[in-house]
């Protein structure tokens, strides 16, 4: 209540700014702060991958040695994971991988739009991720997909409980998938905003401030436990989105 | 009872079971540890499991979370 009293407000930093309006078709299609911070992500994802693999040496150069590491990390997590099989989804694990993972980083700077501490956009993907899982599943297999929800081995008297707690985990997945990352970032940055209201509370609070480094180093422990939280969450919504794919290549436990 | 101090009572209450979240990760990353110590040369391949345990552990947290989230923001 106090920080909020000095203009120092921890939800402030996830307020969408329109930067210059637009509408397409009764749609407010405006480019605001997230876009622009969309489209930063996606320039320095371009950046890496064009840059790095441009001059293609034997030795790699440490521009290189960085995207090769991305690459064979997501492959070996989709291989481990999925199988051979599930290679034809690389592209998109490895997509996913590092907006998400460009997307925390980036936004760990301070004064930058954090994309995926907002809702609708983890929420999008995890929509995208589950959808293709769905529809892949249904193609490749037809109603044998439905086989994801009867385990074999079960006594039939056990069989509609098991079946009822299946669906109810295999519905609940996009809401844990999206929210998983979406409250890290969001409960990640109010820390550090909170944080740094307490050492501007201190600095003004006459002989108290010589206790104001305390939480200044705080907040620098702290970035470096979301520099972490940043790349582990970007990793489990690789290896989950892996573990769902898996889930349409191979149904039937 | 007021209902607004009914609301954030409850939200305090729904925290409780980002605790419990806390504690099944910590069982799953203390037992993975013991486990890694014991045999080191498993624990490469038992890594991304170790990970998609505890996030389904954080899962069930996270209907904690939700339910603080929609008892704060969501309820009139």
């Amino acid at each position: 209540m106090a920080a909020e009293s000095q203009g120092i407000d921890p939800i402030h930093q996830f307020n969408i700014n329109r930067l210059f309006d637009l509408r397409l078709g009764g749609v407010d299609a405006s480019f605001t702060n997230a876009s622009l911070f969309m489209l930063v992500v996606f320039l320095a994802i371009t950046a890496l991958m064009v840059l790095s693999t441009n001059g293609r040496h034997i030795v790699p150069t440490r521009l290189q040695a960085a995207a090769e590491m991305a690459y064979e990390f997501v492959a070996s997590t989709v291989r481990d994971t999925t199988g051979d099989a599930g290679m034809r989804f690389f592209p998109f694990v490895f997509s996913l991988f590092m907006f998400v993972l460009f997307s925390n980083l980036i936004g760990l700077i301070p004064g930058a739009f954090t994309v995926t501490s907002q809702i609708v956009v983890t929420f999008a993907f995890a929509a995208l991720v589950i959808g293709t899982v769905i529809i892949y599943g249904f193609y490749k297999h037809g109603a044998h997909f439905l086989h994801l929800f009867v385990p074999s081995g079960v006594t039939p008297v056990l069989l509609p409980f098991i079946v009822l707690i299946e669906i109810i985990s295999f519905v609940a997945r996009p809401i844990t998938l999206s929210v998983r990352l979406f409250a890290n970032m969001l409960a990640g940055h109010i820390t550090l905003k909170v944080f740094g209201g307490f050492v501007a509370m201190l600095l003004g609070a006459g002989v108290y401030s010589v206790i104001s480094p305390l939480p200044l180093l705080g907040i620098v422990a702290l970035s470096a436990l979301e520099l972490l939280v940043a790349f582990l969450q970007a990793y489990v919504f690789a290896i989950l989105t892996c573990v769902y794919l898996n889930d349409a290549i191979h149904p039937g436990h | 009872m007021d209902p607004v101090a009914a609301k954030y009572i409850g939200a305090g209450l729904a925290a409780i079971g980002m605790g419990a979240a806390a504690v099944g990760v910590g069982l799953i990353f203390g037992n993975f540890l013991s486990g890694a110590l014991r045999n080191p040369s498993a624990s490469d391949a038992q890594f991304g499991r170790a990970f998609i345990g505890a996030a389904l552990a954080e899962g069930l947290g996270i209907f904690a979370f939700l339910v603080a989230i929609l008892l704060l923001f969501v309820m009139k």
